[in-house]
């Protein structure tokens, strides 16, 4: 009973500084989105290359493909840019682009310069669509499944670290279901 | 001459609290209604300011859109559920009650009445034992015997 009374206070010691640690390991920028294990918002989006164009989230039932939030001001989007575009030279899951409250021609020539890792890109100019998937900071990167559904959310530039670890084993997961 | 500086320093913040998102005047009514929800809100990309304070881009585009919804007669639960399928409880200054969020509203609460049981207990075992009184007659007399044996004087002889 008296060993309890000097162990007790430290145990509540330990407690708390565990609390601390994760707190700290935590990013608050990092807001979980809602929207992972629900459908994926349904957009119909004129397509970067052609305006004249359009694609609907419809279209794209049926794989898994990738969502990446991209614009042209965007400064992290130039720091994952090589990675998407050594994805795309793999082929292992489609990326779509979405063009945030971009212009259209600097956008194009932004894609022009830097390669582009892009199956097709939509564009959101007034960022509606992007308010409706919850993007708060460009880039972002959704996983979407072949009925549509979101199944995971990458906020900030994707590293390779990310893709091999957590993306690309989940899309493999999902192309095999 | 003191007390003039100390009510100046006083009326400082009020003026501080001026510099806020420019409102659209076009409809005073529904502008107010949207500061007022706004402030409840959180901005996602100054994650310290209210939706109402934020001068982000994404702050302006998010006033805009509760704006239309305003307009096409959406009540102010419509709209913040709208914001939180989107964005999650996140947005919402006041957390809303849930399973996963009953420790964050009564944790305080459960830890404020075990503090006070804590010091109940205590106070009421201190007061027993201030309440005794120190030796009892016995125990004085035994005292006595063994600091007589242990006669400093006796030791030294």
């Amino acid at each position: 009973m008296k060993s309890l009374r000097f162990i007790l206070p430290l145990l509540v010691f330990v407690v708390l500084l565990m609390f601390l640690w994760v707190g700290l390991s935590l990013n608050p920028r990092e807001v979980p989105s809602p929207l992972v294990g629900k459908p994926a918002p349904a957009f119909q989006l004129a397509r970067l290359d052609d305006p004249a164009k359009t694609l609907a989230d419809k279209d794209l039932r049926g794989q898994v493909w990738l969502l990446n939030v991209w614009a042209s001001w965007c400064v992290s989007c130039m720091e994952e840019h090589p990675v998407l575009v050594e994805l795309s030279k793999q082929g292992v899951v489609p990326v779509y682009g979405l063009n945030y409250k971009d212009q259209l021609a600097a956008a194009q020539e932004w894609l022009a310069r830097n390669g582009n890792p892009y199956a097709l890109s939509m564009i959101d100019p007034d960022g509606k669509v992007g308010i409706d998937y919850g993007v708060y900071g460009v880039p972002e990167t959704y996983v979407i499944d072949k009925a549509g559904v979101i199944r995971y959310k990458q906020i900030g530039p994707v590293t390779p670290k990310m893709l091999s670890e957590r993306i690309l084993p989940l899309v493999k997961r999902l192309q095999a279901s | 001459m003191r007390w003039v500086f100390a009510v100046m320093l006083c009326l400082l913040p009020a003026l501080g609290g001026a510099k806020e998102a420019v409102p659209a005047a076009d409809d005073p009514v529904l502008e107010q209604r949207l500061m007022r929800l706004a402030k409840e809100l959180r901005c996602l990309v100054c994650q310290n300011e209210s939706l109402a304070d934020s001068h982000a881009d994404l702050a302006n585009d998010l006033r805009d859109q509760i704006r239309d919804q305003m307009r096409a007669g959406q009540s102010d639960e419509q709209i913040k559920s709208w914001l939180t399928q989107r964005y999650g409880d996140f947005v919402l200054y006041r957390t809303p009650v849930k399973s996963t969020t009953v420790v964050l509203w009564f944790g305080p609460f459960v830890l404020l009445l075990a503090g006070l049981a804590g010091l109940f207990l205590y106070l009421r075992r201190r007061r027993t034992r201030v309440g005794q009184p120190g030796l009892t007659p016995e125990e004085r007399t035994r005292a006595r015997a063994l600091l007589q044996e242990a006669d400093p004087d006796a030791a030294c002889r």
